[in-house]
């Protein structure tokens, strides 16, 4: 114990490990710094954040070098407070996992930052958005870095509260209010189930740093000590510790049965969504998984197997009937994030994480394409209201398409070297093919939602203008179609939304798409099958180019068959969707006219929501008004009986005293001494002398709140 | 020492009820002595040292000799806490006074009565003089209610010193009792003997108590129990604090959530623990379960509630709560020391950290009570954050240090004691976290209604905070974030006094 307790590190300490701290710090400062802005400086906020996160880039372009340069686990731990003759130590650490995501999100974010300058430029707090955002990235940044759960810990629930403020950004909007809540509260469930294990942890192994020269909890000796153990119930200890960690995760990374509030989270702008809700704070939850993996028991990794592989094909069926272009993405990231999950169980970190890294790039493009949709018009969400923007934003169209060729798992983009990845280790997984049947028909799904989703956006006939003229004709029959007006989502400045001409975003704008699109068609080339170049660098491995790694049985056939489900979802959105163009927004969905039932039901998220209303949430309120209750009528009650009694004591003995006997006593002081009498009559000794002044006490005290009472 | 940092604040009082006859000069005396009683005590946290076990700056005169009375104060890790936290939360809570009109000089020579209280409980080490003290921060505490209180206020102060005061003679008889056995009333004397075994047999055998000797002690300590538990408040003597906390001025219940209420943990930590090891161990699923009550009830009973003020109020309780958990857990002669000294350090960090937010967060409802001529219903309010940003921000801190977001100052004090908690009373720890989650929820429902949502047309020209109210508030925030990223500042201060409970703790277990 006493180990963790010294400041060390390894003799000699590169600058950049020294130095890491920087990473995220660089953010956190400027945000601070932007806290105290005014709203007028939107330009230096602006520099500011973009500033630090470009410096962090570097840095972590850096820290990339020197972890492919020495690719073992590098610490600098040190002490943070006391309690009794211990130390709680915190620290921080490179290696090649961390390397990446620091990457990963520096690169994004900082593309990200740049779209915002855009897409956020006619906010009133724009300031305060960039504030909110480089907290958002340092926290993150601190969560990738950190060498302790504890410090992981509270970075990861800083990250939360950015979260929070990100989603109710546009707060005079009750619907964001709400969805900032429900996301806080939601996540913040499986947060104290990290909590109970975090605890639970420490007092197994004595520390929560993750590597401490032998001495930490991921290290041999601490995994040996936490096998050894059993609860209650049979279960091993680590097992319960990993289940109760995975709970962080599930709340985080938007895993069934916590998925809920990530939908909402959508009311946030879309930056926020491409950020936070798709690249990087919700693949946190996978990152915490892969960070304790040798935590991780087999019987933990199966239970994270079955809920990723649950979620994949869950939130894959809701994507199908939503028509809110961000929700069907937001179900979209549900999925994935199964995906990974699905992969860290069955396949192991590389697994899980190559598709975390890929996901990153063309979810963050997808969104900032649907950014770019929104933007161009004028704030519509709503994918019937569309149609044919593939003319009006050729650049959007083509980054979108990369993207969602990449989602989809189309041969060659990069998510099919991932997605394939997960779906080969469930494939090969020993002890279920549920998994695998579950990812499967998930991965069809994907390729038939996303083909929707396009020829809904992107092709056919716009219908916008008729969308808004036609819904406020068969309200009020003859309003000429100028003198309606502009239809603008509260809180967005209003601009001029008529006639609605869908126009391409500023290239501040289409450039980090472009750049984001890049990445999602070629990223998979660094995990491939023939050249596992990332799988190899997380393992600490130098990869070798060698086509015979094709040649592992099955692994062809399985990506031939997985290419046909992708081919079949896309030919099954383009029969439906595609063969005749959709002419008018108000048209039923063409799912919807075959199963009407089944696509009202998927429409409504299959009513998780609603049951968690009626359940939980009743419950919830069921106990605070019995509670509130309790205090008013049962312990307050017994309260107020008591003081009548006493006060009825006290007026009788009153009574008794004035009455029947003859006291001669100040009229101040009459009741304060016969009660006094009364007292001392019953009893002797020497402790009753206090015990009459008590006595006395209680007597007066009994009129005045009677009197008290009554006034 | 102690006794120039109790008679300071009396002596201001006193001033300032013979010579000020203005508002304006009764606030300007009340914060100089104020701020020279705060210096005061930073004085003595730098003069302490942690490390040493034991009482430091002690002072012992014969009082009533014959009847075991003394004069004796000092101080340790514990009592420092405490008169830095008291005189910090009195200092706020005279900024927040300074600009209220409805004010007079009497309020604030009150106010430093209360102080005085304050400082005299907290270094007392002689039962009488302490229980005097006790006592006497009653007073001054009933009429600030009384005086200034909302419109029900004369019910809520009656009840307020009623139940207290019902609670104190509880707490009265069990040390006479103690005085009539072993002819002592020093804390310090009867821990030893607590300690050493010899306290309850002396007890059976000198109150001539021929059932069980087992049986006096518990009886003894339930009573004693009793006392702590109407001040703190433990569930269910908690009925008072609600209606007192809401029609309190919101200046005076700064003064009660922040100093007062943690008399109540200050008696658990300084009499229980060392004087009743072996009852409290004897007692110890009874009071956990108390302890989970007082963590999660309240917690849900906030959700519920119509006035801001009593929804901070059983906040109040709900905080208070963890920190009867981190002692209750630590009242056994097994478990780890490791994990009681986390538990203990984790009550004295949740003890000024609670002081320090909730002070702030009626602080905040004072001044919207004011600026909104008395309203404070949840429901009153909406979309403050676009019209006051500045006080929305800032109380937006306050809250999230409330509800234990890391890097502010709730968190650490948290962490240790379910860190403490968990291996000490496994299931005691995990219902609590529910106490946890409610906190979130009511106190996000709060942002939510009062600061987000349309603008309610009502509030369109609110005034946000003023110059000087934005550097009255302003220390205090920065001290949030100061002990959320340090707590070291606190922890290094009592370490050495939460090891010395841990190893009494783990030794007086025999009879």
């Amino acid at each position: 114990m006493n180990q963790a307790l010294v400041l060390y590190a390894a003799p000699p300490v590169p600058w950049i490990v020294r130095w890491l701290w920087l990473i995220p710090a660089l953010p956190i400062v400027a945000s601070g710094f932007t806290a105290l802005l005014k709203q007028s400086q939107r330009r230096l906020s602006a520099t500011l954040s973009i500033g630090s996160m470009s410096l962090s880039f570097l840095l972590a372009l850096a820290a990339l070098a020197q972890a492919l340069a020495h690719p073992d686990v590098q610490t600098i731990n040190f002490r943070w407070m006391q309690f009794g003759d211990q130390w709680i130590a915190l620290g921080w650490l490179l290696d090649p996992l961390a390397s990446v995501m620091l990457v990963m999100v520096t690169f994004v974010g900082l593309l990200i930052f740049i779209y915002s300058l855009g897409y956020m430029a006619h906010d009133d707090n724009f300031t305060r958005f960039f504030c909110f955002l480089s907290l958002f990235a340092g926290a993150m940044l601190g969560v990738v870095i950190a060498n302790s759960l504890l410090l992981l810990f509270m970075c990861w629930e800083v990250v939360g509260l950015t979260s929070y403020l990100l989603i109710g950004f546009w707060f005079h909007r009750p619907a964001a209010a709400a969805a900032a809540k429900k996301a806080f509260i939601t996540t913040r469930v499986g947060d104290l189930g990290l909590l109970l294990g975090m605890v639970w942890l420490y007092a197994q192994t004595g520390t929560l740093l993750f590597y401490s020269n032998g001495q930490g909890c991921l290290e041999y000796s601490a995994r040996t000590a936490l096998a050894a153990h059993l609860t209650v119930g049979g279960m091993a200890v680590s097992t319960a510790i990993g289940l109760l960690i995975f709970c962080g995760a599930v709340g985080k990374s938007g895993q069934v049965p916590l998925h809920v509030w990530l939908p909402d989270a959508m009311e946030g702008p879309t930056p926020v969504s491409a950020l936070i809700h798709a690249a990087t704070m919700v693949a946190a939850g996978v990152y915490l998984i892969a960070r304790v993996y040798p935590l991780m028991s087999a019987h933990a990794l199966a239970v994270v197997a079955w809920v990723g592989a649950i979620t994949a094909l869950f939130a894959a069926c809701i994507a199908v009937a939503q028509n809110d272009i961000k929700r069907i993405l937001a179900y979209s990231t549900v999925s994935q994030l199964g995906y990974m999950m699905l992969g860290l169980g069955v396949g192991g970190v590389a697994v899980g994480m190559f598709h975390l890294i890929t996901h990153a790039f063309f979810k963050a493009l997808l969104f900032l394409g649907a950014g770019s949709v929104i933007h161009g018009c004028t704030e519509e969400q709503d994918i019937r209201n569309m149609g044919g923007l593939r003319r009006f934003m050729p650049v959007t169209f083509a980054a979108y398409s990369a993207g969602m060729l990449a989602l989809c798992g189309f041969p060659l983009f990069a998510g099919f070297w991932s997605k394939d990845a997960i779906l080969h280790s469930a494939h090969s997984w020993g002890v279920s093919m549920g998994p695998f049947y579950l990812g499967a028909i998930g991965a069809l799904l994907t390729a038939f939602y996303m083909t929707r989703q396009m020829f809904y956006v992107f092709f056919g006939p716009h219908r916008q203008p008729q969308a808004t003229v036609s819904a406020t004709e068969t309200a009020s029959h003859a309003i000429p179609a100028h003198e309606i007006e502009p239809v603008v989502s509260a809180g967005r400045p209003a601009e001029v939304c008529e006639p609605v001409h869908p126009h391409e975003s500023p290239s501040v704008m289409t450039g980090p798409l472009v750049i984001l699109a890049v990445f999602a068609t070629f990223l998979g080339f660094v995990g491939t099958p023939a050249w596992p170049w990332f799988q190899t660098f997380l393992a600490g491995r130098a990869a070798s180019f060698d086509f015979a790694g094709f040649s592992e049985p099955g692994l062809v056939s399985l990506m031939v068959i997985s290419s046909l489900i992708v081919f079949a979802g896309l030919f099954l959105g383009w029969f439906l969707y595609g063969r005749r163009p959709i002419l008018n927004a108000t048209d039923p969905d063409a799912l919807e006219r075959l199963q009407p039932g089944l696509f009202h039901a998927l429409g409504n998220r299959l009513y998780v929501d609603e049951f968690y209303g009626v359940t939980v949430i009743a419950l919830t309120r069921g106990i605070a008004v019995f509670s509130a209750f309790l205090d008013r009528w049962i312990f307050g009650g017994i309260v107020q009986c008591i003081a009548w009694l006493v006060a009825g004591i006290g007026w009788l003995d009153f009574g008794v005293d004035q009455y029947l006997v003859n006291g001669g006593f100040d009229l101040g002081c009459r009741e304060v001494s016969f009660g006094g009498r009364l007292f001392s009559r019953l009893q002797n000794g020497r402790v009753q002398n206090y015990l009459r002044i008590i006595a006395i006490a209680l007597v007066v005290l009994g009129i005045l709140l009677l009197w008290g009472s009554r006034g | 020492m102690i006794t120039i940092l109790t008679l300071l604040p009396i002596l201001g009082g006193l001033l300032i009820l013979a010579f000020s006859r203005t508002r304006a000069s009764a606030r300007i005396l009340a914060v100089l002595f104020a701020v020279a009683s705060l210096a005061l005590s930073v004085f003595l946290w730098l003069g302490i040292e942690p490390s040493t076990p034991g009482m430091q700056f002690e002072e012992i005169h014969e009082w009533a000799p014959s009847l075991g009375i003394a004069y004796h104060v000092g101080i340790d890790g514990l009592g420092v806490l405490m008169l830095v936290l008291s005189a910090i939360v009195v200092l706020m809570s005279l900024a927040a006074a300074w600009a209220n009109a409805k004010l007079t000089p009497v309020y604030f020579a009150l106010v430093l009565f209360l102080e005085a209280g304050l400082f005299g409980t907290f270094t007392a080490l002689n039962f009488v003089h302490w229980f005097i003290f006790w006592e006497l921060s009653l007073i001054p505490a009933y009429f600030l209610i009384r005086l200034w209180g909302g419109t029900r206020r004369a019910r809520a102060a009656n009840q307020f010193f009623l139940y207290t005061m019902f609670g104190s003679i509880a707490l009265l008889l069990a040390f006479l009792a103690l005085f009539l056995a072993t002819g002592r009333f020093d804390f310090v004397d009867l821990a030893s003997l607590a300690q050493s075994g010899q306290l309850m047999p002396s007890l059976a055998q000198n109150l001539h108590w021929s059932a069980n000797p087992a049986h006096i002690g518990q009886i003894l300590f339930w009573a004693a129990f009793l006392g702590f538990a109407v001040k703190t408040p433990v569930v269910p003597f908690h009925t008072w604090l609600p209606a007192a906390y809401a029609e309190a001025p919101g200046e005076t219940t700064m003064l009660l959530t922040g100093a007062m209420s943690k008399m109540g943990i200050y008696g658990f930590l300084r009499v229980l623990l060392p004087i009743f090891p072996q009852q409290m161990q004897q007692a110890r699923t009874p009071l956990l379960w108390l302890a989970v009550a007082t963590i999660v009830l309240p917690a849900f009973a906030a959700w519920v509630q119509k006035d801001l003020k009593r929804t901070f109020a059983y906040g109040s309780v709900n905080h208070l709560g963890y920190c009867v958990l981190g002692l209750v857990v630590c009242a056994q002669v097994t478990g780890s020391a490791t994990e009681k000294s986390a538990a203990l350090t984790g009550v004295l960090l949740q003890i000024f950290s609670h002081g320090l937010t909730a002070a702030a967060l009626f602080w905040f409802i004072a001044l919207l009570e004011r600026r909104t001529a008395g309203l404070r219903g949840i429901d009153d309010f909406g979309g403050l954050r676009k019209v006051v940003p500045v006080f929305s921000g800032l109380m937006g801190i306050a809250i999230f240090a409330s509800l234990g977001l890391p890097g502010l100052n709730g968190f650490p004090g948290e962490f240790l004691i379910f860190k403490g908690a968990f291996p000490l009373a496994a299931w005691a720890a995990s219902i609590s976290l529910l106490g946890l989650l409610m906190t979130a929820v009511f106190l996000l429902t709060v942002i939510q209604k009062v600061f987000s949502g349309p603008v309610n047309p009502r509030w369109q020209t609110l005034p946000d905070l003023t110059t000087t109210e934005r550097f009255a508030i302003a220390p205090a925030i920065a001290l949030m974030f100061i002990l959320g990223l340090y707590p070291q500042l606190i922890t290094g201060m009592i370490h050495g006094t939460v090891a010395q409970w841990v190893l009494s703790l783990s030794q007086g277990g025999h009879f």
